[in-house]
């Protein structure tokens, strides 16, 4: 579904991502872990197509095309979500209206017939449920004045409305307290359906309880510098990351 | 360099112009003739004036323009300027069309040409007509000086005048200057809304010069749109003089899509316990100019007015904000606010924005902000990532940015047609 080559990345001439590999197969759960600064929101930002980032190396294929070359709107289209480590506030633009543009234009891309209103609303409802999500919250202004929990469990459902082929998650556990945690693994494990595929990016083991790995990626400076299974979260819960680290600038 | 542009063709031409039909309507000889006067003596701004800064006028006074023009138009020329629940009266090259014209006059709220209302109704204009609008600045007294014709509304005491009038000035034909007037007069506790809007619906270097004067009495309230959807040659200078009783209500929006060069002064004089308002809205591109000159005068006690201006501007459009707030020394308990936001979608595109307060009071709460930025980078890159295409996004946010503009005009069909002039010129089909 997705495979990471060799990937370098920077921004304003400062080099972050050092040559990321990573293969992604349908079904899979893959969790980034690693201490603040290593470079995961970038990673994702990468994926997504944040224009910040220069991409100075590598390439990466999602099912079969240079994703690299897409603008976002197209890998959005293709299958790729990003819940965003801080979603952004748009005063203005309804939730809901929003919604059913980038739905729309999703199922445009892909050959599908838009949705009218009804079915739009019927789609809404069932999905709203997934994630238990408010649902004044759909006619206010997108993530304005939402409480954190509030825009982590906006992101989840977005991810459900656009039925994506891969999701990439940015520590959508980040500020919540443990039933928002659950509620939104619950989301998550309720759209895991052997062919969707997941990257969960966390600094924390603690998400980890919910939502199962296939593989668990330690990222430090930029590179992956350990692999694993589940058993690697962990490990890494009771020890902290600095035996990898130690490990890691051992070598160097 | 001096302040005025000299010998400008289009004082000559006025001046003659003045001297020739300055007998057609009798009773308005008089202020004609003493408005001519001050005209003469006076010369149009050039950019070394302060409130001309950045609007060089030059060319558009010295161009040759006829004052009239006769032409015939038809129903389905003016068909697309039509407001549904909008009564209209319309001018063609400043002529009343009576045929194309339709609205409802009545003992309470009486409705007219100004032709005819100063035929049955000579007191009442003239006890306001010329009477808040400054002679002495050169397109307004040019304006005075040539009025035979206008727009005319006087609701009486507690008359509420449900439907909006729009005046439209239809002006057809190349070189071509008309100089709409309005007179609205509103006594205690009346109600009306109005709209003025040109459509030019043939011609190159047209020039509008248009003066509204707005009076309202104690407790009434009047709504005063500028529909300002203007064609690519199109120039216009206007004024709207508003003059507030206590606990009065006028609210005054200014929405422009295009023209050559549009500049729009809006003065308000408020009394005590009003609420003066000022929005505006110019979403332009191309070489568009546009200037909003505001000023509201605090002179007595108590009183609220606020002002949003927001701007939109593409291409190597250039947009000028100046709003004063005065505050005089016995206006205490004065809450004035004003805010002008702009957006600037390219590189060529500039904005002058400048506040300007004078504030003599000293137990008064004030606040001015201005931003002129790039569209936000963030938001943008957030609804692509959802799989909305870029011009599309980018649509959403201009949308999202004029909205608290938009939803100020409280009919509903103005505002949907308002929303439709802002879609259409994002070149977006918006949901
Ligand atoms: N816009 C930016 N400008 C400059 N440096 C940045 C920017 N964004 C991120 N960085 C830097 O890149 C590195 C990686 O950041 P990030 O990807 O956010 O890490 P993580 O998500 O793992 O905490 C950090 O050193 C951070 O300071
Ligand atoms: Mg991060």
């Amino acid at each position: 579904m997705l495979k990471i080559n060799d990937l370098k990345a920077s921004i304003e001439d400062k080099e972050i991502l050092k040559g990321i590999n990573l293969e992604i197969k349908p079904g899979e759960v893959h969790a980034i872990m690693g201490p603040n600064g290593s470079g995961k929101s970038t990673l994702a930002s990468v994926l997504a197509g944040r224009e910040d980032y220069e991409v100075d190396g590598g390439d990466v294929d999602f099912d079969g095309e240079d994703l690299l070359e897409m603008a976002p709107e197209v890998r959005a289209q293709k299958g790729l979500f990003l819940a965003f480590q801080y979603p952004v506030e748009i005063p203005g633009v309804s939730n809901t209206n929003f919604l059913r543009t980038a739905v729309n234009e999703v199922r445009k891309a892909r050959g599908e017939e838009p949705y009218n209103a009804a079915n739009f609303m019927k789609e809404m409802k069932e999905k709203m449920q997934i994630v238990s999500i408010d649902k004044s919250l759909m006619g206010r202004s997108l993530n304005e004045g939402f409480s954190g929990g509030e825009k982590k469990r906006n992101e989840i459902f977005h991810m459900a409305m656009l039925d994506p082929k891969l999701a990439i998650l940015d520590e959508t556990d980040s500020g919540l307290d443990i039933d928002a945690l659950r509620i939104v693994a619950n989301g998550v494990n309720t759209l895991r359906d052997g062919n969707r595929s997941f990257v969960v990016v966390t600094h924390y083991q603690r998400l980890l309880d919910y939502i199962v790995p296939d593989f668990v990626h330690v990222l430090y400076k930029g590179k992956i510098v350990k692999s694993g299974t589940k058993e690697l979260a962990l490990e890494l819960e009771e020890k902290g990351y600095d035996w990898i680290i130690q490990e890691v600038e051992g070598q160097n | 360099m001096s302040i005025v542009i000299e010998n400008a063709a289009l004082k000559n031409n006025a001046l003659s112009y003045i001297e020739d039909t300055i007998e057609k309507v009798p009773a308005l000889v008089q202020l004609r003739t003493e408005a001519a006067e001050t005209f003469a003596s006076s010369d149009f701004p050039s950019i070394q004036h302060e409130e001309w800064k950045y609007t060089n006028i030059k060319k558009l006074v010295s161009n040759t323009y006829s004052f009239s023009n006769d032409v015939n138009v038809t129903a389905a020329d003016i068909q697309d300027y039509l407001i549904e629940g909008t009564d209209v009266m319309v001018f063609v090259n400043g002529v009343y069309n009576a045929s194309l014209s339709s609205f409802t006059s009545t003992e309470k709220v009486i409705v007219a040409p100004l032709s005819e209302a100063i035929e049955k109704h000579q007191d009442l204009v003239l006890a306001h007509l010329g009477k808040y609008a400054d002679n002495s600045l050169p397109f307004v007294g040019v304006n005075t000086a040539s009025v035979v014709e206008g727009g005319f509304v006087y609701a009486k005491r507690n008359a509420l005048s449900e439907t909006p009038l729009m005046f439209l000035n239809v002006v057809s034909g190349d070189n071509i200057v008309v100089q709409p007037r309005v007179l609205a007069v509103l006594e205690e506790g009346a109600q009306a809304s109005i709209i003025e809007r040109n459509a030019v619906i043939k011609g190159e270097a047209v020039l509008v010069n248009s003066v509204a004067e707005v009076n309202v009495a104690e407790r009434a309230n009047l709504s005063h749109l500028k529909l300002q959807d203007e064609v690519e040659n199109t120039s216009l200078v206007t004024l709207s003089e508003a003059q507030q009783a206590d606990n009065s209500v006028y609210h005054n929006i200014t929405i422009t899509t295009g023209g050559h060069i549009v500049r729009n002064n809006l003065n308000i004089a408020l009394g005590e316990h009003c609420e003066g308002l000022m929005t505006g809205l110019y979403l332009v591109k191309g070489k568009t100019l546009v200037d909003n000159h505001t000023m509201v005068d605090h002179k007595m006690p108590n009183s609220y007015s606020n002002e949003l201006y927001k701007g939109i501007l593409s291409d190597k459009s250039k947009g000028v904000f100046n709003g004063k707030i005065f505050v005089r020394e016995d206006a205490q308990k004065t809450n004035a606010f004003q805010s002008n936001k702009n957006i600037l979608l390219s590189q060529d595109a500039v904005v002058d924005t400048k506040p300007q307060l004078e504030i003599w009071a000293d137990d008064v709460s004030c606040s001015h902000g201005c931003t002129v930025g790039a569209l936000d980078e963030e938001p943008m890159f957030y609804l692509r990532a959802r799989g909305i295409p870029e011009d599309k996004a980018r649509g959403l946010l201009i949308y999202a940015f004029a909205g608290d503009v938009i939803e100020k005009i409280s009919n509903e069909n103005v505002r949907a047609l308002v929303e439709k002039i802002v879609a259409r010129e994002m070149g977006y089909d918006l949901i």
